[in-house]
């Protein structure tokens, strides 16, 4: 998980994930299309790799880029978990709040 | 009974040390912000369901402070303090958070309550004094096992990139 995040926390990295949301890749591509420098996006394309958050495949003369879901998934597995806790507890808090109203509307009741 | 609409929360990491969590609730944001800040409320819906929550003080006020327990089935107790630092009804409120047996990490809670067609969008804000501690506090919410996920890959790089502009 820690290398996942460290991975995705520099922007380029972020920019070429995305990219590659939609389609693998090669490398020459995403430099054109993200307007860096080859060398450059192939550091970050071994960074991405090292975290297993792409993979390479060789298709004809050429290495295309592609993102592995694994860590993803385990990246937003990760997340859901915290999400599910807190909408657990506003589930709760939303049960206080109709029991507040319910109490608003009886006393409004006896007022009237 | 009328019945009250259901939200969504929604989690997202901004940065490498901050977590935004947004909740809309049925509710005019005075009905809200009074709720969330009556101390007679808190045990109702406070911490992880599975914990007992016990209000020790509660002194809602800037530079008044607040020290809550969660108290195991088995007798263990674990305590949570902060300080208030702004209280403005019924907009915002901004708290320290501190986990006492991690006592030194402490966190920044803003809270902001909109309202809109009578209900309120709560937009609760955290910042951490490092990403250790962020993501100590994402691992601290989770219970036993992973379970099926969606896939919101999208909305989490979404959020992680709008912080890099």
């Amino acid at each position: 998980m820690q290398a996942t995040f460290s991975a995705l926390a520099e922007p380029n990295r972020l920019q070429i994930v995305q990219l590659l949301r939609r389609k693998p890749l090669p490398v020459g591509e995403i430099a054109a299309r993200l307007d860096l420098r080859q060398p450059q996006v192939s550091k970050h394309l071994r960074v991405l790799s090292d975290a297993g958050l792409v993979e390479v495949r060789p298709v004809a003369q050429q290495r295309i880029y592609g993102l592995r879901a694994q860590p993803l998934k385990e990246l937003d597995a990760w997340l859901e978990q915290f999400r599910r806790s807190w909408d657990d507890r506003f589930d709760r808090f939303d049960a206080v709040l109709r029991a507040q109203k319910e109490t608003g509307e009886k006393r409004n009741a006896r007022n009237t | 009974m009328p019945a009250t609409r259901r939200f969504e929360t929604t989690v997202t990491l901004p940065s490498d040390r901050e977590i935004l969590i947004t909740r809309e609730f049925d509710a005019p944001r005075d009905v809200v912000f009074r709720a969330m800040t009556d101390p007679a409320l808190i045990p109702r819906w406070w911490g992880p369901r599975k914990y007992e929550t016990i209000v020790d003080h509660m002194d809602v006020r800037p530079g008044g402070t607040w020290r809550f327990l969660n108290r195991e089935s088995d007798g263990t107790e674990y305590a949570f303090r902060g300080e208030y630092r702004e209280i403005v009804p019924p907009e915002r409120i901004v708290q320290t958070f501190e986990f006492e047996p991690l006592a030194g990490h402490i966190s920044i809670e803003t809270a902001t309550f909109t309202e809109r067609d009578g209900r309120t969008l709560l937009t609760n804000h955290t910042l951490f004094a490092s990403k250790e501690d962020r993501d100590g506090m994402i691992e601290s919410g989770m219970e036993s096992g992973l379970r099926e996920t969606h896939d919101r890959f999208a909305e989490l790089l979404a959020a992680l990139a709008e912080t890099k502009r």
